[in-house]
């Protein structure tokens, strides 16, 4: 779908990275503030010059001849933190003045207005004066406006970040709507695992300039230099799974993953749907033998693959499920007194309560496009 | 009060120079301004400092300059004559060149305000989508900074209509062609009893002055409120 290798030095602070994306769908670059986010998109956009940089994307290279293509010609869609909207705009006219730019090089049909209004919840504000819009509808109108220049890729520079949670939640729900509706590749930078979990299907984990691991969510969940970004309390493994069937009672869904069915409430859920979840580390509690009566739902076998020490009192126990991988974290002596080791099959119980905040209804499957 | 019929020409001859002189002056000014600002080259501090040398000189001196580079032998005044017949000295163009020149320093300044206060931010989004250097020049960065260049064009024009030493010195004080408001007010005081001329002079100026103050305020708030601020 696009790759990436780009170098830029500036004030001792270096950016060097190699991203290979095959498959269509939400990139996450993801990092923590000052790593470097930020600038590779500007590169990315062409809003930056870089010391070197080759880019293609869905194989139209943006640099000819040696010489990098201006940003206006790049065809690449920008959606910015603080909106950028030209305020001697009302909405309308910010929309036109994407739609005006539009180039038509996608061989998907171009995107128009009668598809981005609705998509976007933009009809009741198109006569507003931009700042008469609250933060999560600037943002909307700055996706409409990115999306109708008929963008090749659409980059994301955390567009929630400004928004207070409400507002965010706002927004979300918009951006899950056009990663499963239109075919447009994008990079989503955030520094929110939330958001990751929520929108992205490939993850670039970047840390001081470089690129530390890329992969799906399942794989750097379980990355170790991923607590140092995202703090100790948000380590957890995130599982695929499919929904094998919903109890219409409980609303506990069931959701087949390895070789265990976990039971989850999950509004969105229904039969055939595949669902992301996140179990937190924190949350997964370990037996040596099979527990019995307890008000725990989900109760899964599987072995201890390795251990590895956590903080001074705590250790990060890597369990096999089959199929998938999970992450518990146990303090130092429980794992001497349960005699925990490499090998040693284990429980793991997790209340259907702490994952519930977790999960998230998955994009249907995307065609590939014809290549 | 009722003006005689020179007092008329000097007043109608004021307002025509100063706004030529505005209509000229205007486009280089957003230039400049706009290189100034937006773009870090060599020479940038020598420019803004040519540019705010008639704010610090004796106007005498910028109008003796004028006459030395425009004069009928100077060597762009003989090449403007030469080619295309135009005279500049003793004539109502040269009084307009002199007060743009003069009056130049000014608009800068007031244009480079508004332009220091347009985030390029909203002209890297304008690449984004797809619009070129004059493209997004004409349709974000011009109409932003509107309010600033309205505001530098009606204090230029203010500034001009009172415009005295370097238009005496490079066009002299010709009535009907050159003798504009300040220069019939300082002849009416040079001839035995023409005080009453030239009071009758200085409150014409006195008004012109702060309807073009009061103007230049009127304008900005209603700019301000169209861009949505």
């Amino acid at each position: 779908m696009f790759s990436i290798r780009a170098k830029k030095r500036r004030d001792g602070f270096v950016l060097d990275v190699d991203i290979e994306v095959s498959a269509p769908g939400v990139v996450a670059l993801f990092g923590r503030s000052g790593c470097g986010k930020t600038t590779l998109v500007n590169v990315i956009a062409g809003l930056l010059a870089a010391d070197e940089a080759h880019i293609v994307i869905d194989g139209w290279a943006l640099d000819k001849n040696g010489k990098s293509l201006l940003a206006e010609h790049r065809g690449i869609g920008y959606v910015f933190q603080d909106a950028r909207l030209f305020p001697h705009f009302d909405v309308m006219g910010n929309l036109r003045y994407g739609e005006k730019r539009a180039k038509s090089h996608r061989d998907a049909p171009r995107i128009t207005l009668e598809v981005v209004a609705p998509l976007l919840g933009l009809e009741p504000l198109l006569t507003r004066r931009v700042h008469q819009l609250s933060g999560g509808e600037r943002q909307r109108v700055a996706l409409g406006r990115a999306l109708l220049t008929n963008p090749r890729l659409l980059i994301l520079d955390e567009p929630l970040a400004s928004l207070d949670a409400a507002r965010r939640e706002e927004v979300l729900p918009y951006l899950e709507k056009l990663r499963d509706e239109l075919a447009i590749p994008m990079i989503y930078v955030s520094h929110q695992f939330e958001e990751v979990l929520r929108l992205a299907t490939h993850v670039v984990l970047m840390e001081k300039g470089k690129v530390l691991s890329q992969g799906s969510l399942d794989e750097l969940s379980l990355h170790p230099e991923l607590r140092a970004i995202v703090g100790p309390e948000a380590v957890g493994a995130v599982i695929h799974g499919l929904v094998e069937s919903v109890d219409g009672g409980t609303g506990l869904a069931n959701i087949r993953v390895g070789n265990n069915v976990l039971r989850i409430h999950l509004r969105e859920a229904r039969a055939g749907a595949h669902i992301r979840a996140q179990l937190l580390a924190r949350d997964i509690i370990l037996a040596t033998t099979r527990p019995d009566n307890l008000s725990v739902r989900n109760i899964m076998t599987g072995t201890i693959a390795r251990i590895v020490p956590d903080d001074e009192n705590t250790q990060l126990v890597y369990v096999d499920i089959g199929g998938a991988s999970i992450l518990s974290r146990v303090t130092g002596a429980a794992s001497v007194a349960l005699g925990l080791r490499a090998g040693l099959q284990v429980w793991a119980l997790v209340k259907s309560v702490s994952i519930r905040g977790h999960a998230f209804v998955e994009a249907a499957p995307r065609q590939q496009p014809a290549l | 009060m009722m003006l005689t019929a020179a007092e008329v020409d000097a007043v109608r001859l004021s307002l025509s120079i100063a706004l030529r002189s505005v209509l000229f002056s205007l486009p280089l000014a957003i230039l400049v301004a706009w290189l100034l600002t937006r773009r870090k080259f060599r020479g940038g501090l020598l420019l803004d400092a040519f540019v705010h040398l008639p704010l610090v000189l004796p106007p005498v001196v910028v109008g003796y300059l004028l006459l030395l580079l425009f004069g009928m032998r100077g060597p762009i005044g003989g090449w403007l004559y030469a080619n295309f017949g135009i005279q500049l000295v003793f004539t109502s163009a040269g009084a307009a060149l002199a007060t743009a020149v003069m009056s130049f320093p000014l608009m800068v300044r007031a244009i480079r305000i508004s332009l220091e206060g347009v985030d390029a931010g909203l002209e890297d989004a304008a690449r984004t989508l797809g619009a070129g250097a004059l493209d997004r020049f004409f349709t974000v960065t011009l109409p932003l900074m509107l309010p600033g260049i309205l505001a530098g064009a009606v204090t230029a024009f203010s500034a001009g209509l009172g415009e005295f030493g370097a238009v005496i010195t490079f066009v002299s004080n010709i009535p009907g062609e050159t003798r504009t408001l300040p220069l019939a007010l300082y002849t009416a005081l040079q001839t035995p009893g023409g005080d009453a001329v030239a009071a009758r002079l200085a409150a014409v100026s006195f008004s012109l002055g702060l309807i073009g103050l009061l103007a230049a305020e009127f304008i900005a708030r209603r700019v301000r409120r169209m861009l949505g601020r």
